[in-house]
C-alpha cells in the first residue's frame, strides 16, 4: 500500500507518481489522505491499480481514467470521472453536476445522489447511481447505460442518441425525443449486471425499472423536424 | 467564475471567530477570484448605533477631521476608525440618514459602501490574502458575514465593481454568474426610486431584493422573486441584519456546496473553501437545489 499525503506533497506530485505507473507494476494499492476537496485527484491514470481517496475531491477527480479502480470515501466535486475510458470509479457519497461526462468506457458508480447533467454527451460510460439525478441527466447521451436507483430530475435524456436510461423512481419530465420504452428481456439480464457491478444488487431488482431511450425523430436531420431544431 | 463563502453563525461560542474563519475560506477561493475582494461582517449591534462604512481612493485627505466634521453636522458624537482605504462611523442610529446626507456634501467623492445598525463591508481590488490583511478582517466577530472573490466578467476591476453590494440598510448580496438583463431591470428599478453607483449586473440584483424588501416582502419572498425577474447565471448569497440567504438559478451551472451543524451553516463555491471549519467531518453536506431559495433567519 502506498499512502499519498495530498496536504503534504502536493497534486502535481501524486499525479506524477500515477502517471509514471505503465503497465504492470507492483505498487497496485494506493492510498490518498488529505484530499480536502482538491481538484484533478487521480486525474489521467493509465495503469491496473486500485486508488482509495480519504475524504471529499474537487472538480475532474478520476478525469480521463483507463484501468484504474479509484474509490473516493467521501462527496466528488463537478465532472468527476469526466470523459473516462474503462476502469472503475465509485463514489461512496454525493457527486456534483456534469459526473461521467463524456465517459467512453468503464463503470462510474455513485452511492449517494448525483446533480444536474449526469452523464452529458456519455459515449459508452456505464454509470449507477443509488440515489437520484439532476436535471438534464444524459443531455445528447450517445452510449452506455445509466441506471438511477432513485428520481431523475427535469429533462431527462434531452437530444439522446442510443445510451439507455433506466430509472427506478419518478422522473419530473423527460427532454425532447426522449420516450419511456419496453424492458425487454435483454435489458433484464443488462440490468442485473449493471447493478450487480454497481454494488446496488442489495438495493433494487431489475424488475423494478422503467426504460427511456431516444425515439430516434430528432438526432438524423429530418425536414419535418426543423422546427424542433 | 468568481469564489463565494457565507457563515450563519448559530453558536455565540464561535462569533469572536467570525472573520478568522472566512479569512481563510476567502483566500481558499483565490483561484476562482484573483480581482477584487470583499466582506460583509455582521457585528452585534446594540440599538441605539449605526455604523456608516466609507471608503476613499484618498484615505490621507478624505479622513481627516472627517468624525469632527461630520459630528459639528448632524449635531451628535461620532466614532471613526480607519482601516486603511476604509472608516467605519458610528452615529446615533436615528442620525443615519442625516449622516448620509451630511456626508454627501462634506465629502463628496467617498463612497459609502454600508450603512445599517451591524454590517460593515470592506472591499478592495487585489488578492483576497491581501485585501483580508488589509482590513484585519480576521480580529473581526460576528454573527454572520459574507465574502466574495471576484473575475471580472460584466463590468470593470474597480473597488466599486467588488462584491459585496448593499443597496439598503444591513443587507448585502454577492453573485457568481453574470445577468443578461440587468440594464433593464435597473431602469425600472430607477423609476421605483433606487439608486445606483455602478453599471454592474450584481448591483442590480441587490438593488432588486432591497427594493423587494422595501415593499414589505419577508427575505425568502423577495430571493424567490429573483428566479422569475432576472435573466442569466447567478449563485446569489444574501445578507440581512439577521439573516442569511442562498439561491441558485434553475441552470445551476455556478456551484454551490453548504454545509451545516448545531454550530454553524456555512456556504463555499467549493467544498475547499469549508475544509477547516470545526466539525465539517460530521456536518451535513449538500449542494443547494436549482432554483430553490434557503435562508436562516435569528
Amino acid at each position: 500500500m502506498q499512502t499519498f499525503d495530498l496536504g503534504a506533497e502536493g497534486l502535481r506530485a501524486l499525479n506524477s507518481a500515477l502517471h509514471a505507473l505503465k503497465g504492470q507494476t507492483n505498487m497496485t494499492s494506493w492510498e490518498v489522505v488529505n484530499p480536502k476537496g482538491a481538484h484533478a485527484i487521480a486525474a489521467g491514470v493509465d495503469a491496473p491499480v486500485d486508488i482509495t481517496v480519504r475524504g471529499s475531491t474537487g472538480y475532474y477527480c478520476a478525469g480521463m481514467n483507463k484501468q484504474a479502480t479509484i474509490r473516493v470515501k467521501g462527496s466528488a466535486g463537478p465532472g468527476v470521472a469526466e470523459n473516462m475510458m474503462s476502469g472503475t470509479v465509485i463514489i461512496d457519497g454525493d457527486a456534483s453536476q456534469y459526473a461521467g461526462a463524456t465517459g467512453r468506457g468503464g463503470l462510474l458508480v455513485i452511492k449517494g445522489n448525483a446533480a444536474s447533467r449526469c452523464g452529458i454527451s456519455m459515449k459508452g460510460i456505464d454509470i449507477v447511481v443509488h440515489g437520484n439525478i439532476g436535471h438534464m441527466s444524459c443531455f445528447m447521451a450517445q452510449s452506455g447505460h445509466m441506471v438511477v436507483l432513485g428520481d431523475a430530475g427535469d429533462a431527462l435524456g434531452d437530444s439522446l442518441y442510443e445510451a439507455k436510461l433506466f430509472v427506478r423512481g419518478s422522473v419530473k419530465s423527460l427532454g425532447a425525443d426522449c420516450i419511456e420504452k419496453e424492458m425487454r428481456p435483454e435489458h433484464y439480464e443488462a440490468l442485473e449486471d449493471l447493478l450487480r457491478r454497481g454494488e446496488a444488487d442489495g438495493k433494487a431488482r431489475p424488475e423494478e425499472f422503467r426504460r427511456y431511450g431516444s425515439a430516434r425523430k430528432l438526432y438524423t436531420f429530418n425536414i419535418d423536424n426543423a422546427s424542433s431544431y | 467564475m468568481c469564489g463565494i463563502v457565507g457563515l450563519f453563525l448559530k453558536d455565540p461560542k464561535l462569533e469572536p471567530k467570525l472573520g478568522a474563519m472566512l479569512t481563510d475560506m476567502l483566500i481558499t477561493m483565490t483561484d476562482r477570484g484573483p480581482d477584487s475582494a470583499g466582506i460583509a461582517i455582521y457585528g452585534a449591534g446594540d440599538g441605539k448605533r449605526a455604523k456608516i462604512t466609507v471608503q476613499s481612493a484618498d484615505p490621507d485627505a478624505d479622513f481627516r477631521s472627517l468624525d469632527a466634521d461630520l459630528k459639528e453636522a448632524i449635531g451628535k458624537p461620532v466614532l471613526m476608525l480607519v482601516k486603511s482605504t476604509h472608516a467605519v462611523l458610528e452615529v446615533p442610529v436615528d442620525q443615519m440618514e442625516a449622516a448620509r446626507t451630511a456626508l454627501a456634501h462634506l465629502r463628496p467623492q467617498v463612497k459609502v459602501m454600508s450603512a445599517g445598525e451591524n454590517i460593515e463591508i470592506f472591499k478592495e481590488v487585489g488578492l483576497p490574502k491581501d485585501v483580508a490583511a488589509r482590513f484585519e478582517v480576521s480580529k473581526m466577530g460576528g454573527t454572520h458575514g459574507i465574502g466574495h472573490t471576484r473575475m471580472a466578467t460584466e463590468s470593470a476591476v474597480t473597488t466599486m465593481g467588488a462584491h459585496p453590494f448593499s443597496t439598503g440598510a444591513d443587507q448585502c448580496l454577492v453573485h457568481n454568474g453574470s445577468l443578461s438583463n440587468h440594464n433593464g431591470v435597473r431602469r425600472t428599478l430607477k423609476k421605483a426610486g433606487m439608486t445606483f453607483e455602478t453599471e454592474n449586473d450584481t448591483e442590480v440584483a441587490a438593488a432588486f431584493i432591497s427594493h423587494k424588501l422595501k415593499e414589505g416582502a419577508q427575505l425568502g419572498e423577495a430571493m424567490e422573486a429573483t428566479l422569475t425577474d432576472l435573466d442569466g447565471f447567478f449563485t446569489f448569497v444574501v445578507g440581512t441584519k439577521n439573516g442569511f440567504g442562498v439561491v441558485r438559478d434553475p441552470i445551476a451551472c455556478k456551484p454551490a456546496v453548504m454545509a451545516e451543524t448545531d454550530q454553524y451553516v456555512a456556504f463555499g463555491s467549493e467544498y475547499r473553501a469549508l475544509v477547516n471549519l470545526p466539525g465539517i467531518e460530521e456536518a451535513r453536506v449538500w449542494e443547494p437545489e436549482p432554483a430553490t431559495v434557503y435562508f436562516w433567519e435569528r
